[in-house]
């Protein structure tokens, strides 16, 4: 028989150890997945890397997706640092794209700077407000937030597919659906070839670092987290912590909408969010929900996505092969938890004791 | 509203009711599965794959009950061997799930049904269908239909007039104290979860083989996710799971209906219909806590024996 017993001596070395070996072991599996599809692992794999690092362009398409994961990421975080589950990032980008994008498309000819900080402002305020209506609720009536905001995320897609098949559609655009391009003063410049969401991801990735361990706001989130009646004895303002932290969880992500409409698809359109939305919720927990670890995970991820879509043209292995691969590496990661939390002895009584003190 | 509505309003809830039943008794062992979605569509998929190959209703129907059942013994070893947590297992069997569906079902695009099985479902109940209105609503349908009726009873029975469902509401409501009363806790909720993981499959089946019946990707269409809140809406009762699912299934067909009557909404705006009503749900739910109503004691807390 065994025993499981609960173990401190984890060194943080130790524990990385343990997930890399998780990562290796979800990478493996899936090989087999691949082998039993009959391609080769080893190929689909280096084709992997081929597609994200292989050429500038490519290199630069993974940047280009590595930066809503990070900024949306960033967003999650908020929330499930208070164990809100956040499931609505994907609305929350759908709204906060729409709200940017009205600005676009009704003042394009406002000077650049005026136009875009407009916009941003739009997005944050959009995504915020979308994630304020859960979290109302949540705080005023315990309402389960994860369903709720997963409800979100269909009703802001089959209002974007309205406004781009009904309200805005284009009709210039010879009956094709789509919502017109924005004016040039509506797109976010480049640097360095690449849109500035770059610039934002980086600043944002410090600034949210700083928020949730340096100010009180951040604390109390923490503590709100581990534990809501603590805070409260403690004399928090429960409530008001958690629409505040909402409104900022989900700002960050209506921000990731308004970068995206602008500078990667320059309109809207229901596949502005492309999925980022539930990618970011894996790197967000991935990542420990700590700030600079996201920049890592996401970067790693967007990897996984652009060389998904390779794979796909490369060795028509669909496009969702990746989604598997992010599914598997979630799972093992998530079981490599307990071999860091806990240990497996096996069952001797009398020298139970000193075995464990001879383990240490 | 005739007949016909009510008719069809059965069919979209039933493969809504295969998953309520599911994550009914998933929860009633005290685990919350955010995975119904993925169970669901993995059971979609296997399900369409082996009618095609096969051309057996009955080894379809298997096929996607393993399917879902697989899912789910992913999510209890995560959760309850490995001790990770309930939301996030879940959710993480979502996104595999809708991956490997959307994987496996690449090559289906475009294929339908054969007509064997297509049409094998269809069956009246004699007597009983001649009952004037409530035969055609409820006796002229298809076997899954008839087949979600006994699932809902049986389960209801199991739940409340036998020693093993009293010790699956045991587990829920404590597992410390099943534990010390003899019951095997990891047991009983292996075989839950694995049982709600089989019905999921099974309502995602019933989506693939015969509501729509050919392959389109993610065809349920966040049906998993409403499941989810209707467990709650039907304060985890396999007979009000009946009415809940019949009821969202009519929401469902409803806005399909009204374009007959010439309304002037957009289609896309009818369609928020179901969801919106998913956070009336919730809501109304949240708002309306009595003790006979609440949740099983135990849900989403997890119970590791060592540290009692």
């Amino acid at each position: 028989m065994i025993r499981i017993v609960k173990r401190t001596d984890v060194s943080k070395i130790k524990a990385a150890r343990i997930r890399i070996l998780a990562v290796v072991l979800a990478l493996f599996t899936s090989g087999i997945f691949i082998l039993l599809l009959r391609h080769n692992p080893l190929a689909v794999y280096s084709a992997m890397l081929q597609g994200s690092f292989g050429s500038a362009y490519r290199f630069k398409e993974t940047i280009i997706k590595t930066i809503p994961l990070v900024i949306t990421s960033l967003g999650i975080m908020v929330a499930f640092k208070m164990k809100f589950w956040n499931i609505g990032a994907e609305g929350q980008i759908f709204m906060g794209a729409f709200a940017a994008s009205f600005f676009a498309l009704q003042f394009p000819d406002l000077p650049k700077p005026l136009l875009l900080c407009l916009m941003m402002a739009a997005g944050i305020v959009g995504g915020g407000l979308w994630a304020l209506i859960p979290a109302f609720f949540k705080a005023q009536f315990g309402t389960n937030e994860t369903i709720f905001t997963l409800m979100m995320n269909y009703i802001a897609l089959k209002w974007i597919t309205y406004l781009q098949y009904g309200l805005w559609k284009d009709p210039d655009a010879l009956g094709f659906a789509k919502i017109p391009n924005f004016s040039d003063n509506a797109i976010l410049p480049k640097l360095f070839d690449i849109h500035i969401g770059w610039i934002f991801a980086f600043i944002l990735i410090v600034i949210m670092h700083i928020f949730m361990h340096h100010t009180k706001k951040g604390y109390e989130i923490t503590v709100i987290g581990e534990s809501e009646d603590t805070a409260r004895y403690a004399g928090m303002n429960v409530k008001k912590v958690v629409l505040t932290a909402m409104f900022i969880s989900g700002g960050i992500c209506g921000l990731t909408g308004m970068i995206e409409a602008s500078a990667v698809s320059g309109t809207l359109s229901v596949e502005v969010s492309s999925g980022y939305g539930f990618t970011a919720i894996i790197t967000t927990w991935l990542s420990g929900l700590k700030a600079p670890f996201i920049l890592v995970v996401s970067f790693l991820f967007a990897v996984l996505l652009q060389g998904g879509s390779f794979i796909q043209t490369a060795f028509q292995i669909p496009q969702a092969a990746a989604q598997i691969l992010q599914g598997m590496i979630l799972f093992f990661v998530l079981g490599s938890e307990f071999f860091i939390q806990y240990k497996i002895l096996p069952r001797q009584n009398g020298v139970e004791m000193t075995a464990e003190k001879e383990g240490k | 509203m005739n007949a016909s509505f009510f008719a069809a309003a059965i069919v979209a809830g039933t493969p809504l009711l295969f998953a309520t039943l599911g994550e009914i008794i998933t929860e009633r062992v005290g685990q919350l599965n955010l995975g119904v979605e993925g169970m669901m569509l993995m059971g979609a998929v296997v399900g369409f794959q082996v009618g095609l190959a096969t051309s057996n209703p009955f080894l379809a129907l298997l096929g996607a009950m393993a399917a879902g059942a697989f899912g789910a013994l992913i999510y209890a070893f995560l959760t309850v061997s490995l001790r990770a947590n309930q939301v996030v297992s879940g959710l993480t069997l979502t996104i595999f799930g809708t991956g490997f569906s959307s994987f496996m079902g690449k090559s289906l695009i475009g294929e339908i049904m054969p007509e064997n099985i297509r049409t094998f479902w269809k069956a009246d109940i004699p007597i009983l269908r001649d009952i004037p209105f409530i035969g055609k609503v409820f006796f002229q349908q298809d076997l899954f239909v008839y087949l979600g009726y006994i699932t809902a009873i049986a389960l209801g029975i199991y739940l409340y007039r036998t020693r093993a469902g009293l010790n699956v509401r045991a587990v829920g409501e404590s597992a410390p104290a099943a534990d010390s009363s003899g019951i095997h806790v990891v047991l009983y909720k292996y075989v839950h979860i694995l049982m709600g993981g089989a019905l999921c499959g099974l309502g995602g089946a019933y989506l693939s083989l015969v509501y729509v019946p050919a392959w389109q990707e993610n065809v349920t269409a966040g049906r998993g996710w409403i499941a989810v809140a209707l467990v709650i809406f039907v304060v985890w009762s396999p007979y009000k799971a009946l009415i809940g699912a019949y009821l969202f299934g009519g929401l469902d067909i409803l806005g399909f209906r009204l374009q007959g009557y010439n309304i002037k909404i957009s289609q896309y705006i009818i369609d928020m219909l179901p969801y919106i009503a998913t956070i009336l749900v919730l809501v109304v739910g949240s708002i309306r806590h009595s003790k006979e109503n609440a949740p099983p004691k135990g849900l989403g807390v997890p119970y590791f024996r060592e540290e009692r």
